[in-house]
């Protein structure tokens, strides 16, 4: 024989879990405001090591924005196949 | 800087569509996505054709911005236009209105559902960290995170191809066009990056 105690305990138990259960659920909705980004935000790409990712070549100062430019520009003008051929 | 461009030569394209397998590569991009595409007019008849390398152009006034209803473009700092997957749902919205044919849509299920649009990325990645698992595997490559331009650009075997910053890539097909005296025509720039007389008026200016 079960106690009743017992019993009225479990089912409390078990409606509390069940009661609680929502209260963790994330917002599954996005809210969207007419005309602006929602999303996650982006790092600049001159906030990354160079270092980081593998063959690379050009070489930057992490976070300085010049230094990445000038090497981006380097790579830029290596287009230029008259610059190459003279 | 000035901000992120690109430019087809289409005196130089050969259609060899190594820009194409380029992007495929570097990105990882999925069957039936096209980033980029070889597009040939007047094929067959001498002296007419020309081919030109067409991708996101990554827009100065980009129309996909405009219409997405759930507003998950956004602009780099160096005029990059990209979008957060997470929050895009598919609606194709972008795709009427790109006057590229840029975005892509992988099936995604079964009865041809549509995944979540895959456009040209200018090699920069997405909204996760940069050069993470996450945003290889959401976005591709993100080469400018790297210090290097756009895998297509890069590889382009007879430069027809030019991507990075405006000025620079302007200043080499000037000096290109000098050169060989013709094919100054820049396909694409005025749809993409406005022409001089569609600038905008000064504010206060009526028209």
């Amino acid at each position: 024989m079960i106690d009743p105690r017992k019993l009225f305990l479990a089912g409390a138990a078990i409606a509390l879990v069940l009661g609680l259960a929502a209260c963790g659920e994330r917002d599954q909705v996005t809210v969207y405001k007419q005309g602006k980004y929602q999303g996650k935000p982006d790092s600049k790409p001159w906030e990354s090591d160079p270092g980081a990712s593998l063959y690379t070549t050009s070489k930057w100062n992490p976070g300085d924005k010049t230094s990445w430019e000038s090497a981006l520009r380097m790579r830029n003008l290596a287009q230029n196949e008259y610059n190459r051929a003279e | 800087m000035a901000r992120m461009k690109f430019l087809c030569d289409a005196e130089r394209c050969i259609e060899c569509n190594g820009c194409v397998t380029a992007c495929k590569n570097e990105n990882e991009v999925p069957w039936g996505v096209n980033r980029r595409r070889v597009v040939t007019i007047n094929d067959g008849v001498a002296g007419a054709e020309k081919s030109i390398s067409v991708a996101c152009m990554h827009c100065s006034d980009a129309p996909c911005m405009a219409v997405c209803p759930v507003d998950c473009f956004y602009r780099t700092d160096e005029g990059v236009v990209l979008h957060d997957k997470d929050l895009c749902i598919g609606c194709g919205y972008c795709f009427y209105a790109c006057p590229f044919g840029a975005p892509q849509f992988p099936q995604a299920g079964a009865f041809g559902l549509r995944g979540k649009m895959d456009k040209c990325t200018f090699c920069a990645g997405g909204p996760e960290k940069d050069l993470s698992k996450e945003e290889f595997a959401k976005y591709g490559s993100n080469r400018l995170a790297q210090g290097k331009l756009p895998a297509c650009a890069e590889m382009c075997s007879t430069k027809a191809l030019l991507g990075g910053d405006g000025d620079v890539i302007a200043d080499i097909y000037r000096q290109r066009v000098l050169n060989r005296g013709k094919g100054s025509e820049v396909w694409g720039w005025g749809t993409a990056y406005g022409k001089p007389e569609q600038r905008a008026a000064p504010a206060g200016a009526k028209s």
